[in-house]
């Protein structure tokens, strides 16, 4: 006997859909305060300390924009990657190359003019995060591997080559034996603009580019046909080999990117633990953004003021690690189900058991 | 003895947004009745149907199985009652077997499956109903003809009593159909419920006892098919008489657009798909393909649209050889082609996207610059619409939300509407109405005017005869002939269709 089935759904309203969305953040928090309650916590005022940790002074909410911004670009470069239905969960591989890449113009030419160093390491990032995405997409559209292996692979070789150079050949000999790759230059570093690293308003253009890129460009409409049906898209005369291996450099190139920015205003140096899981992350915050690059900004944004909060209570509160860990757990547990539902009906059928069905 | 009600549907209504796609309406079949649904594209046939099969649930009205009233909350509580759907588009998994299809999905026996007795039990249902299947073969080395026979014994092991069947014949070969007809009257016989829904007229007069008819959305009535006229039915469709005559005009002037030479394509098997193929195409001028579906006609458009290599020949195009071309280089000289799969989404247009993304599919790389200039296919859209009758909200509603007719019109529209040189459609009114046939055959006839020449792959050889200006006879991937359709009748057709060369009974001319 099965207790419930489940049905796929027509379209919802979009009013409803929102309802339903709004419902399942509200649970989540309930579900969340119950929880901390009963570790012995208020619950109010856990929360109150979360957005106040998130947003409540100028320096906090400094930290959780400079959380949202590697997000926001990372996310963008998943966006084009999954409209493609090519499953990039190499992010992390893409912004450790980046990373080695901006570190590597960085440490050689330290004393370049400042704006012409930042663009040199930029380029190369996207560089260096394209060419690891490129790998993938090559042999996808030569030999059609599997890229959810590939490149969930070649995360591990990026991130245990930049460790070996970090211990090894790179090792800051300076650093009295501790394995760390030499500080930036000054002049590699990412000025600020209004309190924030500049990478702010580089993210914000690129939402605006990628959004059109996407929505009104040939390579954008190009890339969303290959993703709908390969068959049309060879039948419309795209070269499909061409399209799945720009809009991959794109993908990685953006991801490169933002380990450039982490890189140059954040570590000051190449670290091997430097993408932070953003590549995963990452692919979360592109499917609450519906693969859309403006709503990204929002989820982003969103998401950052969670992590953040998180962190903060743990200082403010002395509540453990694990239990912010649980929190963070819980509403996107909800947030990821509600889309679930917003697809899927669910019937139960205990009450007519024995009789209609 | 008082017929048994099998399904009842009162004063059914269900909107989609906007879209009321079934207003009122009312059906009832008997047990041991073959009821036809009939109806223009978007008449809201598929969308009834659906309710029975549990995929959509009724905004307000009510169904009743067995004088039961029911609430299917999902397609099993509707298998539960015994009624089995089977879709235009077939829903079996391709590297499965027959038998592993069957088993797939229903609850019957819990998890495990005793592969003797499920042998035996499909050998029963094939043998009561007269289906023919081998429980071991694959799907994807079926023919649709033996996919359909497999869709029906899957919910008839399912305990189906009641059988809909959206379109089942759209894609099938005449003789695929007289076995699927055999099949449906041999369950008449035991007594099930049949529900058919089908565009062609003369199926419906063939097989159904009676004939329910929707417009828009309402019911316009239920009919005994052995007191209605076909005209009476179209009437009843279209709301107005309609003339059924196709016209053919003659035009002196034709020079040599295409020349196909010794063609030979290789399929997947290994196999000669298509073996020696000469022809020419002039302007001004329809060149009909006739033959069995799968004897070399897809083979055939995807090479001269250079999706497909060919082993060897050639395709001149104005003197200039294109095989080897790239399909976007083909698309540039003016060869249209306008295929329509088996699965109508499957190839040529993209569901999720509006109908004006859609129409630029094959435009957009022609304009210059790095951006889509959509605004500028708007017109072209509304054209389209209007002219092909395309029953939508607007130019910006999402393809797969339309009705499988309305669909296949946009990828058609597309295609006609491009300036061409030269034109291939193949099975171009598949799924298509009366009148949405009539308004393509005007279309392409436009087209023949205007100096296009046209590569008509069709399966109604009465629409062949009287459509094209010659019709070349394909069999086993081999031409058969080229007759002049004046000169001959549509069993010698049918003669060169099934491999009889071209000898005594039959005159044609070699061009
Ligand atoms: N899932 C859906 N979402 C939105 N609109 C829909 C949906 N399904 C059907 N419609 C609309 O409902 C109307 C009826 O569609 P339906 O598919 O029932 O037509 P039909 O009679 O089967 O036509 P056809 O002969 O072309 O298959 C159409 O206008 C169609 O656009
Ligand atoms: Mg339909």
């Amino acid at each position: 006997m099965k207790w419930f089935s489940l049905k796929k759904r027509e379209e919802l309203p979009t009013k409803k859909a929102w309802i339903i969305r709004g419902a399942a953040i509200v649970l989540s928090i309930l579900c969340a305060g119950l929880v901390i309650l009963l570790l012995g916590f208020n619950p109010l005022v856990t929360f109150g300390e979360m957005v106040k940790g998130a947003l409540g002074s100028k320096i906090r909410l400094t930290q959780t924009m400079l959380k949202a911004i590697p997000l926001i670009v990372t996310t963008l470069g998943i966006i084009i990657a999954f409209k493609m239905k090519f499953w990039n969960i190499g992010g992390e591989g893409q912004i450790m190359m980046g990373a080695l890449a901006a570190s590597f113009v960085a440490l050689n030419f330290p004393d370049m003019p400042r704006a012409l160093l930042l663009l040199c390491m930029a380029i190369a990032a996207v560089i260096g995060g394209g060419l690891w995405a490129f790998i993938p997409a090559f042999f996808k559209a030569k030999m059609g591997t599997n890229e959810t292996i590939f490149t969930l692979m070649l995360n591990y070789l990026a991130i245990k080559f930049v460790t070996y150079l970090q211990y090894g050949p790179w090792r800051d000999p300076g650093s009295k034996g501790f394995p760390k790759v030499a500080d930036f230059s000054q002049n590699a570093i990412l000025p600020n603009v209004f309190g924030l690293h500049v990478g702010w308003i580089i993210a914000l253009v690129l939402i605006a580019i990628i959004y059109i890129f996407m929505n009104y460009t040939k390579k954008g409409y190009e890339i969303s046909v290959v993703g709908e049906s390969l068959d049309t898209a060879r039948y419309a005369g795209m070269n499909i080999k061409s399209i799945i291996i720009t809009a991959m450099l794109i993908s990685g190139g953006l991801c490169g990117l933002t380990g450039m920015i982490q890189a140059s205003a954040i570590e000051k140096t190449l670290t091997y633990s430097l993408s932070a899981g953003m590549g995963f992350t990452a692919i979360i915050t592109a499917w609450l953004s519906r693969l859309n690059a403006l709503a990204s900004l929002f989820v982003c944004v969103a998401f950052a003021v969670l992590l953040q909060g998180g962190a903060y209570i743990q200082i403010s509160m002395q509540i453990p690690a694990s239990v912010a860990d649980m929190i963070q757990g819980i509403l996107l547990f909800f947030v990821l189900s509600s889309e679930f539902f917003l697809q899927y009906k669910v019937n139960f059928h205990f009450k007519k058991a024995k009789g209609v069905a | 003895m008082e017929p048994v009600k099998a399904i009842e549907m009162k004063d059914i209504c269900k909107a989609f947004g906007s879209v009321k796609a079934n207003e009122d309406v009312n059906l009832t079949v008997y047990n041991g009745e073959i009821h036809a649904l009939l109806g223009e594209n978007g008449a809201g046939k598929s969308t009834l149907v659906n309710m029975l099969s549990g995929i959509y649930t009724p905004d307000s009205g009510f169904i009743s199985v067995y004088d039961q009233e029911v609430h299917f909350a999902s397609p099993k509580d509707s298998i539960k009652k015994g009624i089995g759907m089977i879709h235009q588009h077939f829903k079996l998994v391709d590297v499965l077997s027959a038998q592993e299809n069957i088993i797939l999905g229903s609850s019957k026996d819990g998890a495990f499956v005793k592969r003797k007795k499920l042998a035996q039990e499909i050998k029963k249902l094939s043998d009561q109903y007269g289906l023919d299947i081998n429980p071991n073969k694959k799907v994807y080395e079926m023919s649709v003809g033996e996919k359909e026979s497999l869709e029906i014994i899957k919910v008839l092991y399912r305990g189906a009593k009641i059988l809909i069947m959206d379109e089942p014949t759209a894609v099938l070969t005449p003789q695929e159909i007289k076995r699927l007809f055999e099949i449906i009257r041999n369950m008449k016989k035991q007594g099930c419920a049949i529900i058919i829904i089908t565009h062609k007229l003369n199926e419906v007069m063939e097989i159904s006892d009676r004939v329910t008819v929707l417009r828009k959305g309402k019911t316009v009535g239920t009919v005994n098919t052995n007191e209605v006229e076909v005209q009476a039915l179209i009437e009843m469709m279209v709301g107005k008489k309609i003339d059924l005559a196709i016209t053919k005009e003659e035009i002196a002037e034709k020079e040599l657009l295409m020349k196909v030479d010794g063609l030979y394509v290789v399929n997947q098997d290994k196999k000669h798909a298509l073996k020696d193929i000469s022809f020419s195409l002039y302007s001004h001028e329809i060149l009909g393909v006739a033959g069995v579906a799968g004897s070399g006609q897809k083979e055939l458009c995807e090479t001269i649209a250079g999706l497909n290599p060919a082993e060897k020949g050639r395709v001149f195009f104005e003197g200039e050889n294109i095989l080897g071309k790239t399909p976007q280089e083909i698309i540039r000289l003016g060869i249209r082609m306008g295929f329509i799969p088996e699965d109508r989404l499957g190839m040529g247009l993209i569901g999720s996207m509006d109908i004006v993304d859609n129409i630029i599919l094959k435009d957009y790389q022609n304009a210059p610059g790095m951006f889509l200039k959509r605004s500028r296919y708007h017109e072209k859209a509304n054209r389209i619409v209007n002219r092909l009758d395309i029953q939508t909200p607007g130019i910006f509603y999402p393809v797969k939300k339309l009705s499988g007719g309305n669909i296949q019109k946009v990828l058609l529209g597309r295609e006609i509407d491009s300036d061409p040189r030269v034109l291939i459609t193949a099975y171009p009114v598949r799924g298509l109405d009366i009148g949405a046939s009539l308004t393509i055959y005007d279309l392409l006839n436009e087209q023949k005017r205007k100096g296009v020449g046209i590569l008509f792959i069709g399966e109604d050889l009465d629409v062949l005869i009287d459509l094209c200006d010659r019709v070349m006879v394909f069999c086993g991937g081999e031409v058969m002939g080229i007759v002049d359709p004046k000169k001959v009748t549509k069993e010698e057709i049918g003669l060169l269709m099934a491999g009889g060369r071209m000898g005594e009974g039959v005159r044609h001319e070699v061009v």
